[in-house]
């Protein structure tokens, strides 16, 4: 296989993104190229992305096998994903994601014969309000049901490209690449495609029903220089200083035996770790959230330091 | 379906989510007219110094769960350096249960625009990155095309509005790893890389983005600067708790008559955002629930009056997270539901380190057993145990998160776990799925 001429012009673009000496940031992107033009990421593939960034196929295969958008045999026109993480599979989503494997004959990441459709079960795709979901090309239908969903795969089958019912018109799963790759969705419209669908306005109805707005919004209220804000921050603190009533005098020698009495001098028994209670102390610990700093992988705003 | 009370309607607190109203805010023309770009321009006039001071000001915390101050994370980067500053936006959304980040950047892309453009100016950055979650197409295609309208009227670029600043900015859609999340592994996969978390320290402050000083903030938090900036920090603060300031997405979903996005005071709790979401479902009675998202500690009925900011979710014995509240009702299996969640932490779980790697897998297997009905009394212990290994003693927060409602289900209702045990509940698996030795 070898690779278009659009397809390097694109490489060229993608690659220019990034600062010159740090393109190697562009490999996920051109991983999405490839499949642009292949359809899932082949040999031939990993061996263009290694060309043009100057890496070996290993270091692209390693990164290619990591990510599940990156298809490793290939895929339909449609990759049809239903969510079966535990919200939409509660609601449904496994009872549409089995409808649909009967009626196509495949399974998980697989396409059916005549190459139309490639099947797979998602992992929360970020809709739980319209659950249970799936995506077409990673265009939204909501609030499936086994039905409907049928109904949308048999169109696919026939010929017709249904409408999503939040997200831009179909296209097929070689052009959504490109999208992702980082370029426009060039067709006439597509981004201004799907308004917001209920759910995601359910708050801002009832605030605007009832009249409710956030009052004393002032868009000409001054930014402070920041040594305006240190000098009202001392006086704050000066002034808490001055209003709290003086410590009461301590016994220097009981505070030292308490002192002592709460560290003891370290002794030859075993690691802390293994004491009796420490699963209990752990559990305990993740109950009250004292180690839960970063515990949630998915916003990952801790810095890291410990609070 | 009947009105909310006053009291409970007054907690809402349309500020970010505003816009959604107008189909068109994603247009830079009708998101000018909404008072879009203005914070830029105030900004700008203002010393970069100042809106760190601004943000830090304000109490903002960081929306995608942590909740680590804000202007603090700014202030630690350090300057005149000489080295290159980025900011790079998590907009990674994938926790689940979590969806308030796609709806704001498909309804109202150019706040985050013009939020990451007043970040970058203040921390000094001449480069950012919106590393937004590969399956979130809509969202990107309206990202890209607002990044493309901001350049075109000199809001990004060179010079910006006269000001001598230069940005740049990229939307670099991600491949389908929920690790990325995980502020490292992105940094890593944006470098890149697979996305697997890294030793910290250096943390990215100093070390981030090409090992160079670098913010990483979720979108949330990066598309509260302009209100910030514009209504300033003592508006901020009239929203929220003391510790907790400002406005919330809550993300309610599951057994409730209305789900759906409830902007709202920080500090509200699930009895009055049930309250705005019509009630529970017709025949469904609240079970159990996670205040932000699936690494949050299973939360029940009892905690219906627990405020839902970052101080009072933690008193609880549970993590406010990305206030995704997932409500399950009577109907719904919690010992189902654990293991399907733990499916989904095998599934994302990168491989680096062997607790999250090799506990999640075994885990998901004792909850096969346990739901075909082979369980035995020493399967609870051997899952308590394994979550002893795995908390606090993975890599990074993907293994800690995985063991939260295992924990928690086996606290609150370990009698469902009995009773697949010893027979009382007809298996929901068959037992056809379990293979050689289980």
């Amino acid at each position: 296989m070898s690779f278009s001429e659009t397809t390097r012009v694109r490489a060229r673009e993608i690659i220019a993104r990034y600062p010159a000496d740090r393109s190697r940031s562009a490999l996920l992107p051109l991983l999405h190229l490839v499949q642009s033009e292949e359809g899932y990421v082949s040999p031939a593939g990993v061996e263009f992305c290694a060309e043009v960034l100057g890496l070996n196929k290993a270091q692209v295969g390693a990164v290619a096998t990591f990510y599940t958008m990156y298809k490793r045999k290939p895929t339909g026109d449609y990759l049809v994903s239903v969510c079966t993480n535990t919200m939409c599979d509660m609601l449904g989503g496994q009872a549409v994601y089995d409808t649909l494997a009967e009626h196509l004959g495949v399974g998980h990441e697989e396409t059916t014969a005549d190459g139309k459709i490639t099947l797979e079960h998602a992992e929360c795709l970020a809709a739980c309000d319209y659950g249970p979901v799936m995506t077409v090309n990673y265009d939204f239908f909501d609030n499936v049901e086994p039905q409907g969903a049928l109904g949308v795969v048999q169109e696919l089958q026939a010929g017709g490209r249904p409408m999503p019912t939040r997200g831009a018109r179909l296209c097929t799963l070689k052009e959504m690449a490109v999208q992702l790759a980082g370029f426009a969705d060039e067709r006439d419209g597509a981004v201004a495609d799907g308004g917001p669908g209920e759910p995601s306005l359910r708050g801002l109805r009832l605030a605007e029903q009832h009249g409710i707005s956030v009052p004393g919004f002032d868009p000409r209220t001054p930014i402070r220089s920041k040594a305006e804000a240190d000098r009202a921050a001392a006086e704050a603190k000066a002034k808490a200083e001055a209003e709290k009533p003086a410590p009461a005098p301590r016994d220097a020698r009981a505070a030292e035996a308490a002192g002592a009495a709460a560290n003891p001098p370290a002794g030859d028994r075993k690691p802390a770790g293994d004491a009796a209670g420490a699963q209990e102390r752990n559990l305990k610990d993740a109950e009250t959230g004292t180690d839960a700093d970063g515990a949630d992988p998915a916003d990952a705003n801790g810095t890291g330091v410990r609070k | 379906m009947t009105t909310p009370r006053p009291e409970t309607l007054a907690k809402l607190t349309p500020v970010l989510t505003k816009r959604w109203l107008s189909p068109d805010a994603w247009r830079l023309g009708t998101y000018e007219n909404l008072d879009g770009y203005a914070a830029l321009r105030k900004a700008l006039k203002a010393h970069p110094d100042d809106l760190i001071q601004l943000i830090k000001d304000s109490g903002l915390r960081g929306r995608g769960g942590a909740g680590f101050p804000t202007g603090l994370k700014w202030g630690f980067i350090p300057q005149g350096d000489g080295k290159p500053h980025y900011l790079v936006v998590n907009a990674d959304e994938g926790e689940p249960g979590t969806c308030k980040d796609l709806p704001l950047m498909t309804h109202d892309p150019h706040s985050l625009v013009e939020g990451v453009i007043i970040a970058s100016y203040a921390i000094r950055a001449s480069r950012a990155y919106i590393y937004i979650r590969g399956e979130a197409v809509h969202a990107a295609r309206r990202l890209r095309s607002a990044v493309a309208e901001a350049q075109a009227k000199g809001y990004l670029g060179r010079n910006i509005l006269g000001s001598g600043f230069d940005l740049e900015l990229v939307v670099h859609s991600g491949a389908g790893a929920y690790i990325c999340g995980e502020e490292t592994a992105l940094l890593d996969s944006l470098e890149g890389f697979r996305g697997q978390p890294r030793l910290r320290p250096p943390f990215p402050a100093t070390h981030g983005l090409y090992a160079s000083p670098t913010v990483v903030n979720n979108v949330g938090t990066i598309a509260s600067v302009p209100y910030i900036v514009l209504g300033g920090a003592d508006w901020w603060k009239t929203m929220g708790t003391e510790k907790s300031s400002g406005p919330m997405i809550y993300s309610l979903s599951g057994r409730i008559a209305n789900p759906g996005q409830f902007e709202a005071s920080m500090g509200i709790t699930l009895r009055e955002l049930i309250e705005l979401a019509g009630g529970m479902k017709p025949g469904h009675e609240l079970r159990f629930w996670t205040p932000g998202g699936s690494s949050t500690p299973l939360l029940t009925a009892e905690h219906l009056d627990v405020p839902l900011d970052f101080e009072g979710v933690a008193a609880a014995g549970s993590i406010l997270g990305t206030t995704a509240t997932q409500i399950f009702s009577d109907q719904d299996c919690p010992v189902y539901a654990t293991y399907r969640w733990l499916e989904f932490y095998h599934h994302e779980s990168c491989g680096k380190c062997t607790p999250c790697r090799e506990g999640n897998y075994w885990m998901v297997r004792v909850y096969r057993r346990i739901l075909s009905g082979q369980g035995t009394h020493e399967d609870l212990d051997t899952l308590l145990d394994t979550c002893d290994n795995i908390l606090g003693r993975s890599f990074c927060g993907l293994g800690d998160g995985a063991t939260s409602s295992v924990t928690s289900s086996l606290k609150y209702f370990k009698q469902d776990y009995l009773d697949y045990i010893e027979g009382r509940t007809a298996p929901k698996l068959s037992d056809k799925s379990l293979v050689g030795a289980h």
